[in-house]
């Protein structure tokens, strides 16, 4: 139940390297805002310096508008979750859900406590596990525990630092779920931080992207795939990640490896002649012709597919082509810093599971020129970012994001009392 | 290690075997010797021709009891104190030294390492003129204080080792659940390093014990005389008798609460605690 705002937050370390660099960001009360980055971008030292175990450097933490850059962890009345969740092994998994609740000497009544372990315990269905130690748990239910100690105490915010990380692939998707329920039904503020561009961009209501510990974007996961701001955001939101292709501009067209398209109003074409920029195009907006018509204005050519990847609900195509070498370094550079490593410059395309493109084959693709992106390369801005098409999916997934929170207060006020209350 | 042929097993066996015996071996003539009658000493057989148990009524009745049984108390008396002060300092040292950055650090560590490697044997005159200056001389205080010298510096060692193998996010999750420094110190930290603090416990213990050089020299009467010190000043039932049996029936008496301690601690001292506490 709290409104955290970063302002101008700096961390430099003992070399004076900046892990997090003048990052400003207002988190609404009851909103989930993901942090993520590749790893090393500060995303978890800055979720530390708001809980209070890294000493901030320079800039302002406020939680409900009080400066608390100094207050001890204890003192800031926020819960965390652990990547490692860190139980206590001497205790039950009841008395470790507990253990914020038998700090509070005196202030929390031993009924209460134990009701309070119960309601959690109910939540998270532990209840059959109350009286065991962690070592015998497995991998969710510590996850569980970890999030029930979180939870028992109604703290003014939760934080998450990669939480589901340690857990495999099918109890992720689970658990995920599970935290985004409980997150809408707590109405709870939330920074939770992934590296995992999958868990952000389904759990967020706003997602903050760093890079070396500089923000990139905040905001709605559906304006970061559809409005990036940068070569960066659109390479780290998407999977597969988005095409970059070396284009040079002809007159009012773009020269492509494969075809050439007509250049956007917004690059300024006249400006830029002969130059090379860098044009992203998603690999879902692809589409084989062969399987779907070519609707007017889609740019049709062909192109000889390397190797296929079947998923059953759909095909990767790659197609390899030969970058120009002014981008070519920096485009490797890129994918490095996405914690990528890629040997060749290909294409990747995802079609329809029905298409009959396979191993060698040459196949008539078509992509709709509107929904490309392009890059400076210098700078790597996303000169065809729509402004008022970003502020209307903004303002969209904002008023979303209050009516799920208003039908989580209603079906909770049917309730004697929700879990997240203040008594 | 992977699976051993019969012939590699047997010769593990064989090695073990004779370690175990040669670590043995003074231990069982020592038992033997205690169960020998005075006439029976120099029969230059291991075994006692007729076990007795003269020598062990012997220290705890008359002459004998007199010197061996206040010796006991204060063996008892030292070892604990100091064992306990060493290892409650050495806790809050090694903590610190585990948690914290601080300046000196690797000063404390060394020193503590000089310390533990120093000779004992040249602390002993100075530590002798000044004890009867300062009236320490034949005190259990006095032998305490050197005590604290030699067990403090291992406490510190072992224990740190200890203290650094917890993950640090036991104890951040402590504070973020609400507790203060020393709330997660007390509730999360030392339950956690309870094995650690058992080993140095005994370690402790078992120097303090096992001292010599401090005993019979810092102390002269069954005020403030360890059992070490006192069974040199043991004597035969005549002038012209030695001791044997009396000292290695008392010397098999002192192993006794070694032997138990280390027994009832020892799935203390094993146990890995820190299981399931973080995902590994």
């Amino acid at each position: 139940m709290a409104r955290i705002e970063l302002k101008n937050i700096v961390k430099k370390y003992g070399d004076g390297f900046p892990a997090v660099n003048d990052v400003s960001i207002d988190i609404a009360d009851g909103e989930l805002l993901i942090l993520v980055g590749p790893s090393g971008c500060g995303k978890s030292t800055l979720l530390r310096m708001i809980v209070g175990l890294e000493d901030i450097t320079s800039g302002d933490l406020l939680i409900d508008g009080k400066r608390v850059n100094d207050l001890a962890p204890r003192e800031r009345d926020l819960a965390m979750v652990f990547q490692n969740y860190a139980l206590y092994p001497h205790l039950t998994v009841g008395e470790n859900i507990a253990f914020p609740l038998r700090l509070a000497h005196g202030k929390v009544s031993e009924q209460e406590v134990q009701s309070r372990v119960k309601r959690a315990a109910d939540m998270l269905e532990l209840n059959e596990h109350l009286d065991r130690k962690p070592a015998n748990l497995s991998g969710g239910q510590r996850q569980r525990v970890a999030m029930g100690r979180a939870i028992v105490r109604d703290a003014k915010a939760f934080l998450f630092d990669e939480p589901l990380s340690n857990l495999d692939a099918k109890l992720r998707g689970q658990m995920r779920t599970e935290i985004a329920r409980m997150q809408r039904s707590l109405a709870t503020t939330t920074v939770y931080v992934t590296h995992d561009q999958t868990e952000a961009m389904t759990l967020g209501d706003r997602v903050a992207v760093l890079r070396k510990g500089l923000l990139q974007q905040v905001a709605s996961p559906r304006e970061l795939y559809e409005q990036p701001v940068n070569l960066f955001v659109a390479g780290f939101i998407g999977s597969p990640p988005m095409n970059f292709l070396p284009a040079r501009v002809e007159g009012d067209r773009l020269q492509l490896p494969f075809c050439d398209v007509p250049a956007p109003a917004a690059i300024g074409a006249a400006e830029r002649q002969g130059q090379l920029l860098i044009v992203g195009v998603r690999p879902e907006h692809f589409d084989d012709v062969e399987v779907t018509e070519a609707p007017a204005g889609a740019v049709t050519f062909s192109a000889q597919v390397d190797v296929t990847e079947w998923l059953g609900n759909e095909l990767y195509a790659y197609i390899p082509f030969e970058a120009a070498a002014e981008t070519k370094e920096q485009l490797a550079e890129l994918d490095r810093e996405l914690d990528g490593e890629s040997m060749r410059s290909q294409l990747v395309v995802t079609l329809d599971a029905m298409t009959s493109v396979r191993d060698g084959d040459t196949a008539q693709l078509w992509f709709n020129p509107d929904r490309m992106h392009v890059f400076d390369p210098s700078t790597g801005e996303n000169l065809t970012r729509d402004e008022e098409r970003a502020k209307a999916i903004g303002e969209l997934s904002e008023k979303l994001r209050v009516r799920s929170l208003e039908r989580a207060a209603q079906q909770s006020g049917g309730r004697k009392e929700p879990m997240g209350a203040r008594s | 290690m992977g699976a051993m042929s019969g012939k590699e097993k047997a010769l593990w066996y064989v090695g073990a075997l004779v370690i175990v015996l040669y670590a043995l071996l003074p231990v069982a003539w020592i038992i033997s010797l205690s169960l020998k009658a005075e006439s029976d000493l120099a029969n230059k057989s291991f075994l006692p021709t007729n076990a007795t148990g003269s020598n062990y009524s012997g220290i705890f009745s008359g002459d004998g009891a007199d010197l061996f049984l206040p010796a006991l108390r204060n063996s008892i008396v030292v070892c604990l104190i100091s064992t306990l002060i060493a290892v409650v300092l050495a806790m809050f040292a090694a903590y610190a030294i585990a948690r914290l950055e601080f300046p000196g650090k690797r000063l404390v560590l060394t020193s503590a390492l000089a310390v533990a490697v120093f000779p004992v044997i040249t602390m002993v005159t100075p530590l002798f003129n000044l004890w009867r200056q300062i009236g320490l001389y034949d005190t259990i205080p006095g032998l305490v204080i050197p005590y604290l010298a030699l067990t403090l510096p291992i406490s510190i060692w072992t224990m740190s080792a200890f203290f650094r193998g917890i993950p640090w996010d036991m104890e951040q999750a402590a504070q973020v659940d609400g507790a203060t420094s020393w709330q997660a110190f007390r509730k999360v930290i030392v339950p956690l390093a309870a094995p650690g603090v058992f080993t140095t416990a005994i370690i402790a213990f078992f120097i303090a014990w096992n001292d010599f050089v401090f005993g019979i020299s810092l102390t002269s009467t069954s005020r403030a005389q360890p059992v070490p010190a006192a069974l040199s000043s043991f004597t035969g039932s005549s002038y012209f008798v030695q001791p044997t049996g009396a000292i290695s029936a008392a010397a098999v008496i002192v192993t006794i609460p070694v032997v138990l301690l280390a027994l009832v601690f020892q799935r203390r001292i094993v146990a890995g605690l820190t299981n399931g506490a973080v995902k590994g």
